[in-house]
């Protein structure tokens, strides 16, 4: 249906893409006593840092290797071994995701030999997992990082289990899915009796909560050990098309098979995964959730008058478009425009001529017939510009509060996405005025007294 | 590396104007301030980082950023520097390269993105900004700008300050020098008064231009060109018209200052807008300069008349905190000449500064930090989050101003945590901006919210009481 079209400009205006190191870090920060390292030039870090820390409100745990003009020519080698030894000895972190940039990349630093070495060379480290992810800043975007980062993660830690125990689930939760998302998943998975391990879990370390002690490293996450057990499970749920490889790599690490479950909003797409669970517990759907159903389609046919044929113009990660995009089209809105920042086999689902992968300046002539932005916070120029509204969804939204907690899967989550988006576009009614209906002029010459006579 | 830029940066430390590398024995002046960086143990931004900071607030022209989409994408729209009018400066451009570019150059991509930003946006000049990656596998930018200039009759100008030939400081000054080298001293302007002056090192965040410039005009002077907040190119380029050059932000630019002493003999001068007597001494200084530069000498009464009435303005509305703010103890984490004159601004509102950190200072300003502090015991070198987490939580300290990125440490020892860096929200300069900065930390220090959130859940409070409240 679509085609998945890449801009041809050699000037990218207004990014929307960020870059895969830092998709690589946000993955590692779902992971407990975790401190993510870019091996790059201390800009790298700094700017991920920043982006990070306004997005959520949290203090950040990153590092960098620090790599100048020289250590860049002559190789990174002992800055990565001093990093790493550095982190191990002021943040005494369970694990190290060690990232790789644009830079190290074209140098051709061998990160895993290093890492070889470092073990060892260092018995102080034997206690620290090392997590290796290749993602040079010049390929894919921060989804394509992240995914690379579980991969990574699975390749690194997941082996086969003796026994598997029929009530354990994996789930692999996607770059898309905010604290509250997770949350909400592991609440429906549990009401079946199943216990779920979730890769990464950022709703134990970003849901912006007080803890007791100051911490260098991240405050909470999936454990290192959990990883290792994965193989216990009897299958995995791979939430987001680009879980789709990690979720590969896991049944080849361990044998446990998965299932994709391409989004999670919207009324079908709950129902599915929701009569799933059911057959995989052999327990039926609990009342809780056949009520909220019940409140999702309320709240469906509440809302619809005022999605109706309104002319959505979209800014966002494939997964991530791919949701809201989908949930736009139930409620009887228009795609007017699909922007989206690397390639993803599902978006030529999407019903709308083409999807483009480029930046906001092509999201902000595309929506000049549209009714309402959905674009991550760095679209607020162009919709000021267009003078249009604008909704934000995704990553960066550094000038809202409580991005963690923004719900919008399961039942409980479209409704309330529904709710928002609705509200937005009755703040947007088209108001009226006297000469908002003007007669044509050959009307009023009809009308006129007939002076001739 | 780049000879040029090599020899570039050689030039920007052996500055002889830098008090701060006057105090170096000869051998070890060349070296400058480049501090090695700890693997694993650093925070800060790079020399990119650095060139746009100094650079993006020029407001009317396209700063375009050659790399890969992480210098960009992960940067753009993230600083509260203020326009007037032009926008384009908000723009984020950036060649995107790709993983072909890498290995075949991207001078070709770079040249098509100068033209699509010309043809689309028409701005008075481009703005190249080098990134390590491309500065790596050799991308000329300097060739490319010239040839991009020559063909599109446009001036485009490199910037070659790529993020791993150091710190955020040394950025500031390549960018400066890029403004040297291709931009100050290209135009004329229409006319001149005796009363025309440059700023540099004002960045116009969140507004704090033009808290100041009320007092200018009333003054009759005239600011040419700001460089480079609020700043337009052509301003830009004629600034080497000016009489006077006030130099803000201590040694961020003091080479594009000295510079400007040399090769057109317009003298400077260190001031702050930060702090009431700050702000009265350098509107005294600059004017003292003017006027030996030809302003009529009448400058100098009607400045200290202006400077009284807004001194006595300013007190007026501070003191009404004074009686609620006394003793409150502040503990400063930031860089620079921040740290000094603020300290200042503080104890003028009978507060007591219990730390300052000093990492970034010069030692000019951590002389100026003792005489206004009394000794060195509150000056804080280095100081590790939760080093700063112990102090807050210890309540040896009511309130912590800082950036952004440490104020979790404060809030998560629920202590009063107020913005005075980049991403503040708030403008804090001259006498407006002092009483601005004391109405906040009284906002800050007498919200309900700080009693809420210390007191513990009821069942969590037994008989032994206080045991969980501060």
């Amino acid at each position: 249906m679509a085609n998945l079209v890449e801009s041809r400009k050699a000037c990218t205006v207004n990014p929307l893409r960020t870059s895969s190191p830092l998709g690589a870090s946000y993955a590692f920060l779902g992971m407990d006593r975790c401190m993510p390292l870019m091996h790059g030039s201390q800009g790298c870090t700094s700017f991920g840092l920043v982006l990070l820390v306004r997005h959520f409100r949290e203090a950040i745990p990153l590092q960098t290797t620090a790599m100048n003009e020289v250590t860049t020519i002559l190789g990174g080698d002992d800055n990565l071994e001093q990093a790493l030894l550095n982190i191990a000895k002021r943040a005494a972190p369970a694990l190290i995701g060690v990232c790789s940039t644009g830079l190290t990349e074209a140098k051709g630093d061998d990160i895993d030999a290093v890492l070889k070495q470092v073990r060892q060379r260092h018995a102080e480290l034997a206690g620290v997992e090392l997590v290796h992810v290749s993602t040079p800043d010049y390929r894919g975007a921060f989804q394509d990082g992240f995914a690379s980062a579980v991969t990574a993660l699975v390749r690194a830690l997941a082996v086969p289990a003796a026994i598997r125990d029929p009530a354990r689930v994996n789930v692999l939760a996607g770059s898309h899915l905010t604290a509250a998302d997770i949350d909400e998943v592991r609440d429906m998975i549990e009401a079946f009796g199943l216990v779920p391990v979730f890769l990464p879990d950022v709703s134990a370390s970003l849901d912006g909560h007080m803890p007791d002690d100051w911490q260098a490293t991240t405050l909470g996450g999936t454990r290192v050990d959990q990883v290792r057990s994965m193989g216990a499970a009897c299958c995995t749920l791979a939430l987001g098309e680009h879980m789709r490889a990690p979720a590969i790599e896991l049944e080849m690490a361990s044998g446990v098979p998965y299932e994709l479950f391409d989004r999670l909003t919207g009324l079908a797409a709950c129902d599915h995964f929701l009569q799933r669970l059911s057959q995989l517990s052999g327990r039926p759907v609990p009342a809780r959730y056949r009520r909220q159903r019940s409140q999702l389609l309320d709240a469906m046919l509440d809302g619809h008058f005022f999605f109706g044929q309104k002319r959505m113009a979209i800014a966002a990660e494939p997964d991530l478009l791919w949701a809201i995009a989908m949930l736009m089209v139930e409620m009887g809105a228009e795609l007017g425009a699909c922007i989206t920042t690397t390639r993803s086999v599902q978006l030529e689902q999407l019903p709308l001529e083409t999807v483009l992968i480029g930046d906001l300046e092509d999201l902000e002539l595309a929506a000049a017939d549209c009714d309402l932005l959905l674009a991550p916070s760095h679209g607020r120029q162009a919709a000021q510009r267009l003078g249009k509204p604008l909704y934000r969804i995704g990553f960066p939204q550094f000038d809202r509060l409580g991005n963690a907690h923004r719900l919008s899967v399961g039942y409980a989550g479209t409704r309330a996405l529904i709710f928002d988006i609705g509200n937005m576009l009755i703040d947007h009614l088209p108001h009226p005025g006297p000469d908002s209906w003007p007669l044509p002029e050959a009307s009023r010459r009809a009308a006129a007294a007939d002076c001739a006579a | 590396m780049d000879t040029r830029i090599a020899a570039r940066i050689q030039d920007v430390f052996n500055e002889p104007a830098c008090d701060h590398n006057r105090q170096k024995p000869p051998a070890e002046r060349k070296k400058g301030c480049l501090k090695p960086l700890t693997p694993g143990a650093a925070a800060g931004g790079c020399a990119f980082d650095g060139a746009k900071i100094a650079l993006q607030p020029i407001a009317d022209v396209a700063h375009l950023v050659h790399g890969p989409i992480a210098c960009e994408g992960n940067s753009w729209d993230n600083r509260h520097s203020a326009s007037s009018s032009a926008q384009l400066y908000r723009y984020g451009f950036t060649s995107d390269i790709n993983e072909l570019d890498v290995v075949y150059g991207g001078e070709k991509r770079l040249y098509r993105a100068i033209r699509e930003i010309i043809e689309k946006y028409d701005p008075p000049a481009v703005f190249v900004y080098q990134t390590c990656l491309t500065a790596m596998i050799g991308d000329d930018i300097e060739a490319v700008c010239r040839h991009a200039a020559e063909r599109f009759g446009k001036p485009v100008i490199p910037v070659n300050s790529p993020g791993f030939a150091g710190p955020k400081t040394l950025g500031n000054k390549l960018g400066a020098e890029a403004l040297l080298d291709h931009v100050i001293g290209t135009e004329e302007p229409a006319y001149t008064t005796p009363y025309d002056i440059a700023l540099c090192g004002e960045y116009n965040l969140v507004g704090e231009l033009w808290q100041i410039k009320p007092l200018f005009d009333a003054l009759g002077i005239r600011i040419v060109s700001c460089i480079a907040g609020d700043g337009r190119y052509h301003e830009i380029a004629q600034s080497h018209r000016a009489r006077v050059m006030l130099m803000l932000c201590s040694n961020a630019m003091i080479n594009l200052a000295r510079k400007m002493e040399d090769r057109y003999g317009i003298p400077y001068l260190e001031g702050s807008f930060y702090g009431i007597a700050d702000m009265s001494e350098t509107l005294r200084k600059l004017v003292r300069l003017l006027v030996q530069r030809g302003a009529p000498s009448d400058l100098l009464l009607r400045t200290e008349r202006l400077i009284r009435v807004e001194e006595e303005r300013a007190w007026r509305r501070i003191a009404a905190y004074r009686t609620r703010l006394a003793g409150k103890r502040v503990l400063l984490i930031t860089g620079g000449v921040k740290s000094w004159s603020v300290v200042s601004a503080l104890q003028e509102a009978g507060m007591e500064v219990v730390g300052t950190s000093v990492k970034k200072s010069t030692a000019g300003d951590k002389q100026r930090i003792r005489e206004l502090m009394g000794g060195d015991a509150h000056m804080i070198d280095s100081i590790t989050p939760r080093q700063m987490y112990a102090m807050l939580s210890e309540s040896r300290a009511d309130i912590m101003l800082s950036g952004g990125r440490t104020q979790f440490v404060a809030l998560k020892a629920r202590m009063p945590w107020l913005d005075i860096n980049q991403e503040r929200h708030y403008a804090y300069a001259g006498y407006e901006g002092m009483v601005a900065l004391v109405a906040e930390i009284d906002k800050a220090l007498s919200n309900p919210v700080w009693a809420a959130v210390r007191a513990p859940a009821p069942w969590d409070s037994r008989e032994d009481g206080d045991g969980q409240s501060r």
